[in-house]
């Protein structure tokens, strides 16, 4: 028998008086209209919960009451080209339902629990299942098979097992006696607490890179499959552009794409795009790999703090198929600012600029929750972790953005002066790192030979010396500089230009393979080397601007098409020949 | 039965503190009687048990702790919405001013409004024409849109923000379904009209509902002004089908009422004193802006904020950056040279810009002009701090030519006239014609086969 009430009422924050039952973190239902909210402090006298909804017309005395469990969700087939708000309720049926606006209170099942999937069972009665084991597989979209696990606490003989063929997510396909002797009846979906990361068998150092196919993130600061990143940036730098760069043409199978207190247009947008963007290996839509969790900014906050939890929930399951997953959440300050805002409510004591000191904790463990590892069911899988941070007025130094530098080990600083000469993508080059090249060199060896790295670290040099070139060329002007170190800029305005800049919006130069990625620092190096040589003789630098090399290499991207990549000797052999004409 | 509560608590800023009130919902508006007879309304801001928290919209002036009579009305904050609005003056709380009688509603709306389902949103796509050539060409404003002007204290915000609603060719809006929704927060009253003047002159007044907060009207109504604005602009957009430019004037002004408000409630500041929620806030306004899927009206949003000592920065700003999609930032060497409007176009930036131009909406050229436009802009401003170091005469002759490309871009492209209205095509072709001033091999953001079509050096 229930007979809590509401006693206070505080924004999204909402207080019991006098009740014992309520569990830390157990997900509550609230008033008439059973608003869903979460138990977040108690003490004797009160408990506190967040609620998740609007909490205008709330009434003390109206009913408050426990479900007995923490903040879950349900995990199933369907979650793929779907999108949820931030606490995994599905958009689109919500909209079938109340209309255009979000009413409250809406209570949808997160998952259709009536569409029929073509189950095929991979399992037989007597075998012994350990958790996380598959025990059935399905088709979830064309490209993407669902496996089906065994929830990881449980463990035991099946007793029984349906047939294949077609059933519901709710549908018992096979019965398992535990060690105790108790049933469990198997269906196609389990829940998880958002909360608690799910457990692995090992997890395993990031050694094999997650191939973007944007040239300055590949080559220059690489993120490993199951590795952390952080984009940081002002507004109008480009993190959402980055962050949809990366949510198409990232080689991950699954992604989770959190739009954590964004704009509701750049998720109708990331709708729009995805659905028609043919994804090049499959030839099915993007949307087929993808799930969408929306909570805009203008939708309730508590929710807003809950949907990054969501998402990696999401992303670890996907991950103990075997699957690997990238989670690009955008952006981790709204979330963080979430955290304050409902610390602010509870009058908790601030930390620094208002946020609370758990907040380095909680932005710890979520990083944490990515990782490369052997998973339960078998096979390896991935969680990567690609954050936003939106540092107030573009100040590095602020708490989220130092905070996060501590639990990521890639960081792509985005750069204000880049952005306003539309310089794209804006990531400042001697700014970033990553932390990877050492885990990832093995496989650029093996795979693109010894030379990619040697490549990668010529081009990184001649950016930082163009860097401390430019401190004096800012003070005196170029005229001055002697030809060798004019020669420098020149080159390294290539890279920037015709390298570092990539054009999202241009068919050949919006993926590029990191065949043809290598192939460019080739031929960039070798007219720097070549042209080095002509200066070392005495001759005018100027001689050799005259064969317009430069200009012809700051277009190769677009003159070159991905697939026609013997082109790029016809490049060496002309820098070869005219370059030689001076030599002789 | 109606129950009157005599008398209050406490009184703190613009707060009051009741105790033992029951019944009593989150967010309900109370009227609040005084023994002058005048009746104040306020707002639950808070509940603990029996004791409550008022926000009083007029401010507490007067009362005390024994002469008001409180009555509970039932429910939240609402607007009387009917086709009779447009053309109204009305207070900042939404009630008319203009001596018109009372609207008579067809419906009444929460003014707080409902979050739009990402789902049924349809990505903004066609553009507005407002005949401004930096607008159209560098910061397209698109239909749905929220494109703040970043402005500061003394410059020419209002002029360009009329400029636009006058010019603004909205296509596919005739002119009965195009209007205007005016929130005025805490703007001196000689402001506000220019405004109503200016939307005279330009023959839309008929189509505008103005909201007025003038500065010496209540600072805790000013916290109303934009959200009954909005949800004007959200019945005669999504009920009636019309095409809404919202401008809200000044954003600055309605953040530091939310400011006030905040510390009065005894909050934890967050930077600068402003709430931790001002984002949320913020948010809960501007995100408010867009089209939905079967209706075929739209609500754009222009506001209008002055930065504090022009620093982009500051919170205001830089809450409302990462929220718009885009801003128009305005600078004051700029008009200090006279040039109108002074747009600076290296910090300016239109988000939706991207889908809205092209070919099909304006010219397959206007991409790659308006990023090599940026582009050799910005060489501008480097070439110019340059010549601050070394002196003009001893830049190189390359740099010499940006020099003097910018001195064209500022005062041909930049700089229009308050009733000049350039047509797209026009500001284009000026922008090639520019362009072509720099050597042809400097143009490097634009593929040579439009080069070979536009560039004319």
């Amino acid at each position: 028998m229930n007979n809590n009430m509401i006693y206070g009422i505080n924004g999204p924050v909402v207080t019991v008086k006098n009740a014992d039952c309520f569990e830390m973190m157990e997900m509550v239902h609230v008033g008439e209209q059973n608003l869903v909210g979460e138990v977040i402090g108690i003490t004797d006298k009160f408990t506190t919960i967040q609620v998740y909804e609007e909490t205008t017309g709330l009434k003390p005395g109206d009913p408050v009451s426990g479900t007995g469990a923490p903040m879950n969700v349900l995990l199933g087939p369907g979650i793929l080209d779907n999108i949820f708000d931030g606490i995994e309720r599905p958009l689109k049926a919500i909209e079938e339902r109340s209309g255009a606006f979000i009413s409250r209170g809406a209570s949808v099942s997160s998952l259709d629990p009536d569409k029929l999937w073509n189950v095929t069972l991979t399992i037989k009665a007597g075998d012994r299942l350990e958790g996380g084991q598959i025990y059935a597989t399905l088709p979830e979209t064309p490209i993407i098979e669902h496996r089906v696990m065994v929830p990881p606490e449980l463990s035991g003989v099946i007793k029984e097992v349906k047939p294949d063929g077609e059933h519901r997510i709710f549908d018992v396909i096979a019965v398992l006696e535990d060690d105790l002797g108790e049933l469990h009846d198997l269906t196609l979906c389990q829940q998880w607490p958002i909360r608690t990361s799910r457990p692995v068998k090992q997890r395993l150092t990031p050694s094999i890179p997650l191939i973007t196919g944007q040239r300055v993130m590949d080559t220059l600061f690489p993120i490993a499959k199951g590795g952390t990143a952080a984009i940081p940036g002002g507004f109008g730098t480009g993190k959402t552009m980055n962050q949809h760069q990366l949510a198409k043409w990232c080689d991950a199978d699954i992604i989770i794409y959190v739009g954590c207190g964004e704009r509701g247009n750049e998720m109708s947008q990331v709708l729009d795009e995805f659905s028609e963007l043919i994804d090049p290996k499959s030839n099915r839509p993007m949307t087929d790999r993808t799930v969408l969790i929306a909570n805009t900014s203008n939708m309730p906050v508590a929710a807003r703090e809950a949907s990054i939890y969501t998402g990696i929930t999401l992303a670890e399951y996907y991950r103990d198929m075997g699957y690997h997953v990238a989670m690009m959440a955008d952006s981790t300050s709204r979330w963080a600012e979430a955290l304050r805002e409902i610390s602010g409510r509870l009058e908790e004591m601030p930390a620094e600029e208002g946020f609370p000191a758990y907040l380095p904790s909680r932005l710890a463990e979520f990083y944490e929750r990515g990782g490369r590892a052997d998973v339960l069911s078998g096979g390896e899988g991935s969680v990567t972790l690609i954050g936003a941070v939106s540092p107030q007025g573009s100040d590095f130094s602020e708490p989220v953005t130092q905070n996060t530098k501590r639990f990521t080990r890639v960081f792509w600083a985005l750069d204000k002066a880049l952005a306003y000469a539309r310089h794209y993508p804006a990531i400042n080059w001697i700014n970033s790192y990553s932390e990877y090249f050492n885990d990832l060199d093995p496989w650029f060896k093996e795979n693109l030979g010894e030379e990619f790295t040697e490549y990668r670290n010529n081009i990184s040099a001649l950016l930082q010396e163009e860097s401390s070139l430019m401190e004096i060329v800012k003070l005196i002007g170029s005229d001055v500089l002697p030809d060798d170190q004019k020669l420098v800029i020149e080159t390294a305005r290539v890279i920037r230009v015709g390298f570092l800049q990539q054009n999202a919006f241009h068919a050949e130069d919006t993926y590029v393979p990191l065949e043809k990625q290598k192939l460019m620092m080739k031929v960039i190096l070798h007219l720097h080397s070549k042209a080095k040589e002509v200066v070392a003789r005495e001759i005018p630098l100027s001689k050799v601007l005259e064969f317009g090399l430069f200009d012809k290499l700051t277009k190769m991207k677009y003159d070159i098409p991905n697939n026609r990549l013997e082109m790029f000797d016809d490049y060496i052999v002309e820098i070869d020949e005219k370059l030689g004409t001076l030599l002789q | 039965m109606i129950i009157d509560y005599v008398g209050v608590k406490e009184i703190n800023g613009s707060l009051i503190v009741m105790d033992g009130v029951k019944g009593v919902s989150n967010e309900e508006i109370v009227d609040i009687k005084l023994e002058n007879g005048t009746v104040r309304q306020g707002r639950v801001v808070q509940i603990e048990g029996e004791r409550i928290v008022v926000q009083v919209f007029e401010g507490t002036r007067r009362i005390s702790l024994k002469n008001t009579r409180t009555r509970l009305t039932g429910h939240p904050m609402e607007m009387p919405l009917s086709p009779e609005i447009i053309g109204r003056v009305l207070d900042g709380a939404g009630r008319p001013i203009d001596g018109l009688g009372n609207i008579f509603p067809v419906k009444r709306a929460n003014i707080n409004g409902t979050p739009i389902n990402p789902v049924s949103r349809v990505y903004p796509k066609n553009y507005i024409n407002t005949g401004i050539s930096t607008i159209d060409t560098l910061m397209t404003l698109i239909r749905g849109q929220k494109l703040p002007i970043f402005s500061g204290s003394g410059m020419t915000h209002n002029d360009l923000a009329v400029q636009i609603v006058r010019q603004a060719k909205i296509s596919g809006a005739d002119s009965s379904n195009f209007g205007v929704v005016f929130a005025a927060m805490g703007v001196q009253k000689d402001v506000a009209e220019y405004f109503r003047k200016s939307f005279e002159e330009s023959g839309v007044l008929s189509r505008v509902v103005m909201l007025l907060n003038l500065s010496n009207d209540p600072i805790i109504e000013r916290t109303l002004t934009p959200r009954c604005a909005l949800t004007v602009a959200e019945y005669l957009a999504f009920e009636l089908d019309m095409h809404i430019l919202v401008i809200m004037t000044d954003m600055t002004s309605y953040a530091e009422a939310l400011r006030e408000f905040s510390s009065s409630k005894g909050e934890i500041p967050g930077r600068k004193g402003y709430p931790g929620y001002l984002y949320s806030d913020l948010a809960s306004l501007y995100e408010r802006a867009g089209m939905i899927k079967g209706h075929p009206g739209s609500v754009t949003q222009i506001p209008i904020l002055t930065m504090p000592n022009d620093d982009i920065t500051h919170p205001i700003p830089d809450l409302t950056g990462y929220i718009t999609e885009g801003q128009i930032v305005l600078d004051r060497t700029l008009q200090g040279q006279g040039f109108y409007p002074p747009v600076s176009v290296l910090p300016s930036l239109s988000r939706l810009m991207k889908d809205g131009i092209g070919e099909g909406y304006t010219r397959g050229d206007h991409q790659s002009l308006a990023n090599q436009l940026f582009a050799s802009y910005a060489k501008v401003i480097d070439a110019r701090s340059l010549a601050s170091v070394i002196g003009e005469e001893e830049l190189s002759p390359i740099d010499k030519k940006y020099i003097e490309f910018g001195k064209l871009f500022e005062s041909r492209f930049v700089n229009q006239g308050f009733t000049e209205n350039r047509s797209i095509e026009q500001s284009l072709n000026l922008g090639w014609e520019l362009l072509s001033t720099l050597p042809r091999a400097e143009l490097d953001r634009v593929d040579d086969a439009v080069l070979d079509i536009y560039y004319k050096g």
